[in-house]
């Protein structure tokens, strides 16, 4: 797999990755702040799925109809459709792509709904690597607690209860946090994550990444 | 359920055939047979633990499928075979979205090749391993081959799509229904008195006149599966023929494979 830069994309794609509550939105959010300020072509990917991929997602989960496969190809379907209709255009267009969350959050989350490993990468290989990828890595007991401060009811997928883990909501969500925490970290040298602590303030965890960026990209290649 | 000698996968001593034939209308269960996947598979199911047989029989629109299929049926469960079809589209998860899709034409090419696999991947685990967990013979109007031929042709990585389809059952036989481009556009004129848009391949741009890119586009189709046919070994059927010699021929085929002992009867 090659990132766009190496593919001779003239975008850049950034992504940043991290379990539920590790405050990715949060930090996405202001990095298109402070890209838009300095009148660049930035696009923030929220995952607007067309109707008819959303359609089918929102069917399944509603009647638990899925099981690990569907629940794959579902997602999968989900991506392709964002990945082809908008993504890869705008980064020929010469964006900079933010993405909250990219392909890894897929397989860390297959994988530990049982799909083989192998299957999902390879399922996702049309997919080129994002330029930079952040991770936001945080002990699991941080972002349980954030994570579910922000959520009064895990909803039946979100807690992984088809996995049958516990019959505990909290708890199955809990053992299932840490199996994609696990797996992000496996990940973390393979893919060359930059690693952000995530128990650091807000404002230092951004300093760091807009350091980063200014070091790794040339932004002013990306004026509008 | 009672015991049946004719199950029992012991291995013979002797070629010679001591059993006798059974005189009568109503088969046997299914001789049992090994199956197996394309690749992973589906986790937590295990293959060993499917009875009953899957029979797929693929061919173009207009090639007499379906046709086939449910005379087909109509004999397996007036043999005593608990008998179902599946096919493309016909899952409760996507189908509904999959239609107004092909309506719409909006969907790029990956996307498309993953709902469809999503289509499948929801009937293999609801509908046909649950059936062939319990003794049923599944009639399967087209299979993942038509699936990966259309996307074959639409120039998506062949590699790619073997580990897609990795999750899917390797069927006891495939029967493939070769009709000539020719007859095809006939057959489609004489049932709907005109082409449909996906099956003249008019996304690929190979002709704006539709006639003319249904053609060449069946014409890819039947060079795409006749390299797959090397690879998945197919069982070839003239589909040239008339409905009655075509059902015949797949009637004596399937019935070879399902109950040997009574075969040719």
């Amino acid at each position: 797999m090659k990132t766009f830069a190496e593919l001779g994309f003239p975008g850049r794609m950034i992504a940043v990755e991290g379990v539920d509550g590790a405050g990715k939105t949060t930090q996405v959010h202001l990095l298109r702040r402070w890209l838009e300020g300095q009148g660049l072509k930035v696009f923030l990917s929220e995952w607007n799925s067309s109707v008819l991929v959303k359609n089918a997602t929102t069917k399944g989960k509603k009647s638990a109809l899925l099981t690990p496969t569907t629940f794959s190809l579902v997602h999968a379907t989900d991506f392709a459709d964002c990945y082809e209709r908008q993504l890869v255009p705008l980064l020929k267009a010469g964006y900079i792509v933010l993405c909250d969350r990219y392909i890894f959050t897929a397989f860390a989350r297959d994988t530990v709904r049982g799909c083989p490993a192998k299957w999902v990468r390879n399922i996702y290989d049309f997919a080129a690597l994002p330029d930079m990828t952040f991770f936001l890595k945080a002990p699991l007991h941080v972002t349980l607690k954030r994570a579910l401060d922000t959520r009064p009811r895990l909803n039946y997928f979100e807690a992984g209860m088809d996995l049958r883990l516990s019959n505990d909501t909290y708890e199955s969500f809990k053992i299932l946090q840490g199996r994609i925490l696990e797996d992000y970290l496996g990940m973390s040298g393979e893919f060359d994550f930059f690693s952000i602590e995530a128990r650091d303030p807000v404002e230092s965890q951004q300093a760091i990444i807009r350091k980063l960026i200014s070091a790794n990209l040339n932004l002013q290649d990306y004026r509008s | 359920m009672t015991a049946n000698p004719r199950q029992s996968r012991k291995p013979r001593m002797s070629n010679k055939i001591t059993r006798s034939v059974p005189v009568e209308i109503h088969a046997a269960p299914p001789v049992s047979t090994r199956k197996d996947f394309y690749g992973d598979g589906i986790p937590g199911v295990n293959p060993g633990e499917l009875r009953g047989r899957l029979i797929v029989i693929e061919g173009a629109d207009g090639s007499g499928r379906s046709t086939q299929i449910s005379r087909l049926t109509k004999w397996l469960e007036t043999r005593g075979h608990a008998t179902i079809s599946v096919g493309i589209k016909r899952s409760t998860l996507v189908s509904e979205e999959l239609e107004k899709a092909k309506q719409g034409n909006i969907l790029g090419r990956t996307t498309m090749s993953l709902f469809y696999a999503t289509d499948f991947a929801d009937q293999l685990e609801n509908t046909i391993i649950p059936a062939l967990k319990a003794g049923f013979m599944v009639l399967a109007d087209r299979y993942i081959y038509t699936l990966m031929v259309r996307d074959l042709v639409r120039g998506v990585n062949e590699s790619w799509l073997d580990n897609v389809y990795g999750i899917a059952l390797i069927p006891d036989v495939v029967f493939y229904l070769k009709v000539s481009p020719e007859r095809l556009v006939m057959r489609n004129f004489s049932k709907h008195f005109a082409l449909d848009y996906w099956e003249s391949g008019m996304d690929l741009g190979l002709s704006r006149d539709m006639f003319d890119s249904f053609t060449e586009y069946q014409g890819l189709v039947i060079r795409q599966f006749k390299k797959l046919q090397k690879k998945y070994h197919f069982d070839m059927i003239d589909g040239d023929r008339s409905v009655n010699d075509v059902y015949e021929d797949l009637r004596q085929r399937i019935q070879q494979r399902i109950e040997p002992a009574n075969s040719g009867k």
